[in-house]
């Protein structure tokens, strides 16, 4: 099978793209592809979760008290529905509640990676291009920032500005910008001294062109590996804050939220109220980590000797 | 003492002064905290009587002035909750917080170094791959989920182990230990375990990678042709040059230690700094919070200073750059 793979190969050279190459060598690691397919599935079941979820968890008119803290498989009072996963306190559907917890999950992990992508990378490809003093400052602010843990820095400003989707988003941004930064930083100083940079000074292309559709493009794949890992850690951050009671409201519960709830419960037996979550949070967590980790080696050129 | 050195130190407290403002500031946009400790059948009179005798009606950069000027003397204002000096308060729950860093960072390495090494050793081998697998798992989890987990099972389902507290300790030159009795020593293995698995998982591939960079260097196949003992080739050999990144890691990674501890000790109700600032944030103690972060800035700010010292010392070659 080998054989007429090479052969197929050799009859077409240099077809090739740079995506395929990529696609090619991502798909090497089964582990890889597995997390990638977990994902999309998890992604999925989050838009879908209106759709599919047995219940809305927001609803309070849905809900029964009578039906709370059942244990996983058990039937609701008035028999209408059966509880796959258990009910909370207030007799909310776990299935339900994890599937809508995914999506504010999800949707703050991405929003604040993505806005932390774009601040970090700008600011770093600025310190690289522009030099002098604003460099400086903008690499002390990181070098201060990334000297601090990030749930402390994240406590912190959320002890500031108090609870809410918004501010968690902003605080995992203020937290996650520097990594960006001193990423985008250090591929731009090695491709600003290349050629097409000076030959784009030449055709006197405005600066802000150059940094975004000269520079930029080409810093991109350690960018991209950055954020990989950042979602993930955005979404555990997330998670972590929201149990501390410091995240989501609760009237948004999300899956860190969630788990907080069971809490209280779980010394008396009721493990399904923390455990079900957990478990859609881990999955969600490891397969983006998994993914991570496959681009990484197949975005880094040294990791492929 | 070196210039570099004395240039890092005034860095140091430049940024630790910095901090201080931003804290305060930050901290006073938060709530009106007379709300909450005026009791609400007070009237007027009484109201302006307790917000004078904190100091709430003079303007912030006042209020700042006081502050710093208090705490140069050693006077980070007093707790509105407990009616005692805020630094009093977290000192008093500081050695907790340090015994179960301390506790987990020694899990760590008693953990991490030897699973890396045979990783590394060993990179093909099927234990190897489980290692590094249990690493990308160690590294996802959820650490505060995890901590449920074991309390569920091992304190509510098996029984083993207690699910929080610290239980009973000794007093050593006037702090409360847990580790030098046995109900202690059982009280602190869950939340230590539950701290030090994120940083487990930090040491093995830091371990792995060092010896998998080291392995094919020259001295190495040096070592071998001289007919040194495998033992004596890793334990002298490799470890020596892999040794330097590992121990600054850890110490970086004993602030986050401390750091992480505020999710654990929440978790198993751990006496110590994480949770009472926890406490204080849900319930507003202004001061307490201004006066934990002030000690965690001095103490990251220090942290740092110690690890580029060693790292200095340790390796010339990055002595050679900043004395440039």
């Amino acid at each position: 099978m080998t054989m007429t793979i090479e052969t197929t190969a050799e009859r077409r050279p240099a077809v090739e793209t740079p995506l395929r190459r990529v696609l090619r060598e991502f798909t090497r690691s089964k582990l890889a592809v597995l997390g990638l397919l977990a994902l999309a599935i998890v992604i999925l079941l989050a838009i879908l979760a209106p759709a599919i979820a047995p219940q809305d968890p927001y609803d309070l008119m849905q809900l029964s008290i009578m039906d709370g803290r059942l244990a996983p498989g058990a039937g609701s009072m008035d028999g209408s529905m059966v509880f796959t996963l258990g009910t909370d306190s207030q007799g909310r559907d776990m299935l339900s509640a994890i599937l809508y917890g995914l999506r504010i999950s999800l949707l703050v992990g991405f929003l604040s990676a993505m806005a932390a992508a774009a601040v970090g990378s700008a600011l770093g490809l600025i310190a690289a291009y522009v030099g002098g003093w604003i460099e400086s400052i903008i690499m002390r602010i990181v070098d201060l920032q990334l000297s601090f843990p990030s749930i402390l820095v994240a406590l912190m400003i959320l002890a500031f500005l108090g609870k809410g989707v918004t501010n968690v988003v902003l605080a995992l941004v203020i937290v996650e910008w520097a990594a960006y930064a001193r990423t985008a930083r250090s591929g731009a100083l090695i491709e600003r001294r290349k050629e097409y940079i000076e030959a784009a000074e030449c055709l006197a292309i405005p600066t802000w062109r150059i940094l975004f559709r000269h520079l930029l493009p080409n810093c991109l794949p350690p960018l991209i590996v950055i954020a990989t890992v950042q979602i993930a850690r955005a979404i555990t951050l997330e998670a972590t804050l929201s149990f501390l009671g410091l995240g989501v409201p609760v009237t948004e519960p999300s899956l860190g939220l969630l788990i907080a709830n069971g809490y209280e419960y779980m010394l008396s037996g009721e493990y399904w109220i923390s455990f079900y979550p957990g478990v859609a949070l881990l999955v969600m967590i490891v397969s983006i980590n998994l993914v991570g980790d496959q681009l990484r080696d197949v975005l880094n050129p040294r990791s492929q000797a | 003492m070196p210039f570099w050195f004395i240039k890092r130190l005034f860095g140091a407290l430049l940024i630790v002064f910095a901090m201080t403002i931003i804290v305060f500031v930050g901290v006073s946009v938060i709530g009106n905290p007379a709300d909450i400790l005026v009791p609400p059948d007070a009237d007027q009179v009484e109201r302006l009587r307790i917000v004078t005798a904190l100091g709430l009606d003079q303007p912030l950069w006042k209020q700042y002035l006081s502050f710093i000027g208090n705490a140069l003397h050693g006077d980070l204002g007093t707790s509105f909750v407990f009616g005692e000096p805020a630094l009093k308060v977290i000192l008093q729950r500081m050695p907790a917080t340090f015994e179960l860093a301390f506790s987990a960072l020694i899990l760590a390495i008693l953990f991490g170094i030897p699973l890396g090494l045979y990783a590394g050793l060993r990179p093909h081998g099927l234990l190897s791959r489980s290692i590094m697998a249990g690493s990308i798992l160690g590294f996802s989890l959820p650490t505060f989920w995890v901590g449920l987990m074991m309390i569920m099972l091992f304190a509510v389902q098996l029984g083993w182990l207690p699910s929080g507290g610290r239980g009973e300790t000794v007093d050593v030159l006037g702090v409360r230990w847990s580790f030098l009795t046995a109900d202690g020593l059982r009280h602190l293995i869950l939340p230590a375990l539950n701290l030090a698995l994120f940083k487990i998982s930090l040491v093995i591939r830091l371990t792995r990678a060092g010896v998998r960079e080291v392995m094919p260097q020259e001295y190495i196949k040096f070592a071998r042709a001289k007919g040194l003992t495998e033992r004596r080739i890793i334990s002298v050999h490799v470890l020596k040059n892999i040794l330097i990144p590992i121990i600054t890691v850890i110490g970086l990674e004993f602030g986050s230690l401390i750091a992480f501890a505020v999710v654990t000790e929440t978790i198993f109700a751990w006496p110590g700094m994480g949770k009472l600032i926890i406490d204080s944030i849900n319930s507003l103690d202004r001061p307490m919070i201004v006066a934990y972060l002030v000690i965690i800035v001095i103490f990251f700010t220090t942290i740092n200073l110690i690890v580029d010292f060693l790292y200095t010392v340790l390796d010339p070659r990055v002595r050679l750059e900043s004395g440039g």
